[in-house]
């Protein structure tokens, strides 16, 4: 196991791929929320210093066609909501679940201070597929209403 | 913000993580100070930054190191030493910057005591006055000028009340010495700090103010030779002095000009933001401050992305001696700043050497980068949409 990789570890990559996420982020913007296909999760707080507003748009064999995300937060968050849109697309549901805040981290080599950036960002995810899911429900309940 | 379970309980996890890729100790990255904005070796052409961060330190006015060199290489005697010309000539340059510094606030040159810095000044001031004092008096001490948000405190009010009351009145003057008029006699000021490096001098030095008459007892913080009259032990640094006295002398002479200078920038740059961007802040009284420290909150955008935006010029949020901690500014919690107004402000500090120029181009970037962030922002989307952030049920974390 070499030693050597920590010390070029922070300075290096790392640093810059929170930055790149940053300057140019992947995926801002909004969907549709009214939309049946469109799940939306809004997680954190203003007075905390990070919101997080997640959508994801989802086909009808269940695969995550398209995301977008708009953060209120440091350039950690920017960087984790903005990640997490680019590994959901083309993802099936399921797959999406099982998004961790430690990959998240990991990508990103957030330090201590930051990690809990990658957690909203988990968050926020997890809070779009459950909407979707809610939606997904009540469709169902108002076709067996509609056919009796 | 992170509770100490929720550490501890991140920490687990990561503990347990397999991949040698994830041995991130402290060393290597940064952790101290609150964001990603690490200390990093400029990329090759990358210009430096535009300095707008005059509260934080001051360069030193060329001046004052053409009055100091000389003391670093020629008259480089220990002032302290009574029996040859190297002492006298020190000492005589230690008495002259002396009453330099003391001509700034209308004291007396015996009342001066030279320090490192307002830090230990004001530990001097504190500390010790604990010694020497009787049960019934106190202490009110009290910053003159605010370094993060710029306000100037009613000092010669509160001078009268603490001496019709018998209260010894120290003030930490480190922002507000050289940049406005100082009378420690009409303030009624007991002891005073004064920093070397907020006022275009040199870092390392500062002074205490400490009243003759009614006289002010205090116990030495530092023994040791008995110098600076048994107050404050230790050879008297006669090029950080001189450095100091000569800092002093320039702010004394061009105090009306860099206000008036200050003002105008300060206000041409407030003025250009705020008839470009909606929903900006400025923290503190408007009338009772000084121009040069500007703190605004814009609303929407979170402070330290804000920042980390405007990479070319050298900002900061809050004040950079208590940056190692996650709060916001406690200055802003303590005026009633909405929380999340709190997480959005920005310190500008302008100064002697600032330029128009300078000015301007802080001000485009900074409405330009307001206006990206904004458009990334899930709060602005939501107040264009006429929803009241105040009604929502945040999800805590």
């Amino acid at each position: 196991m070499s030693n050597n990789t920590t010390s070029s570890f922070g300075r290096g990559r790392c640093y810059f791929k929170v930055v790149d996420h940053y300057e140019n982020p992947r995926n801002v913007g909004s969907l549709d929320k009214t939309s049946k296909n469109v799940g939306t999760g809004l997680v954190g707080a203003p007075a905390c210093g990070d919101v997080m507003k997640l959508q994801i748009e989802v086909d009808d064999q269940g695969k995550i066609v398209d995301a977008r995300f708009k953060t209120f937060g440091c350039g950690s968050a920017i960087a984790s909501s903005s990640l997490v849109t680019e590994w959901v697309k083309g993802k099936s549901i399921a797959e999406a679940m099982t998004i961790k805040n430690t990959d998240i981290a990991k990508e990103l080599c957030l330090p201590p201070v930051k990690l809990h950036c990658s957690m909203l960002a988990e968050d926020a995810i997890k809070a779009a597929l459950q909407d979707y899911r809610v939606k997904q429900q009540d469709i169902e309940i108002e076709a067996v209403k509609a056919s009796n | 913000m992170l509770s100490k379970t929720v550490s501890t309980k991140i920490m687990g996890s990561m503990r347990g993580f397999p991949s040698h890729r994830i041995n991130y100790s402290t060393s290597s990255v940064n952790v101290v100070g609150r964001e990603l904005i690490k200390s990093r070796a400029l990329e090759k052409d990358e210009l430096r930054p535009l300095y707008m961060d005059f509260q934080a330190t001051t360069p030193m006015d060329p001046r004052v190191l053409d009055a100091m060199l000389p003391y670093q290489v020629n008259y480089y005697g220990n002032p302290h030493s009574r029996t040859h010309a190297y002492g006298w000539e020190s000492e005589s340059a230690m008495e002259k910057a002396r009453k330099q510094v003391a001509d700034l606030i209308a004291a007396d040159p015996r009342e001066i005591v030279f320090t490192s810095g307002a830090t230990e000044s004001n530990n001097m001031s504190i500390k010790l006055l604990e010694e020497t004092i009787r049960p019934e008096t106190s202490l009110v001490s009290v910053m003159t000028v605010n370094n993060e948000i710029g306000v100037m405190q009613p000092v010669e009010e509160i001078g009268r009340i603490c001496r019709s009351r018998n209260v010894f009145f120290h003030t930490d003057a480190a922002q507000a010495v050289g940049k406005v008029p100082i009378n420690v006699s009409d303030w009624k000021v007991d002891l005073m700090s004064i920093s070397g490096h907020k006022i275009y001098g040199p870092k390392g030095v500062g002074a205490l103010y400490v009243r003759r008459r009614p006289r002010v007892r205090m116990e030495p913080l530092q023994n040791g030779g008995g110098q600076e009259r048994g107050l404050r032990s230790g050879t008297v640094p006669t090029p950080l002095a001189v450095g100091l006295g000569a800092a002093c002398e320039i702010a004394q002479q061009e105090l009306e000009y860099d206000h008036r200078w200050v003002s105008l920038l300060a206000k041409r740059l407030v003025q250009k933001i705020m008839s470009e961007v909606p929903d900006v802040v400025m923290n503190g009284d408007p009338e009772q401050r000084y121009p040069g420290c500007i703190n605004l909150s814009f609303a929407y955008v979170e402070g330290e992305s804000l920042l980390m935006a405007l990479k070319d010029v050298a900002l900061s949020s809050g004040s950079a001696c208590t940056s190692a901690s996650l709060e916001p500014s406690y200055v802003l919690r303590a005026i009633g700043t909405d929380e999340d107004l709190a997480h959005s402000s920005i310190r500008f500090g302008i100064g002697r050497f600032s330029t128009e120029a300078e000015v301007d181009f802080t001000a485009e970037k900074c409405i330009q980068q307001v206006k990206r962030l904004r458009e990334m922002s899930p709060l602005w989307e939501m107040v264009q949409e006429g929803i009241d952030l105040k009604s929502i049920k945040w999800s805590q974390h």
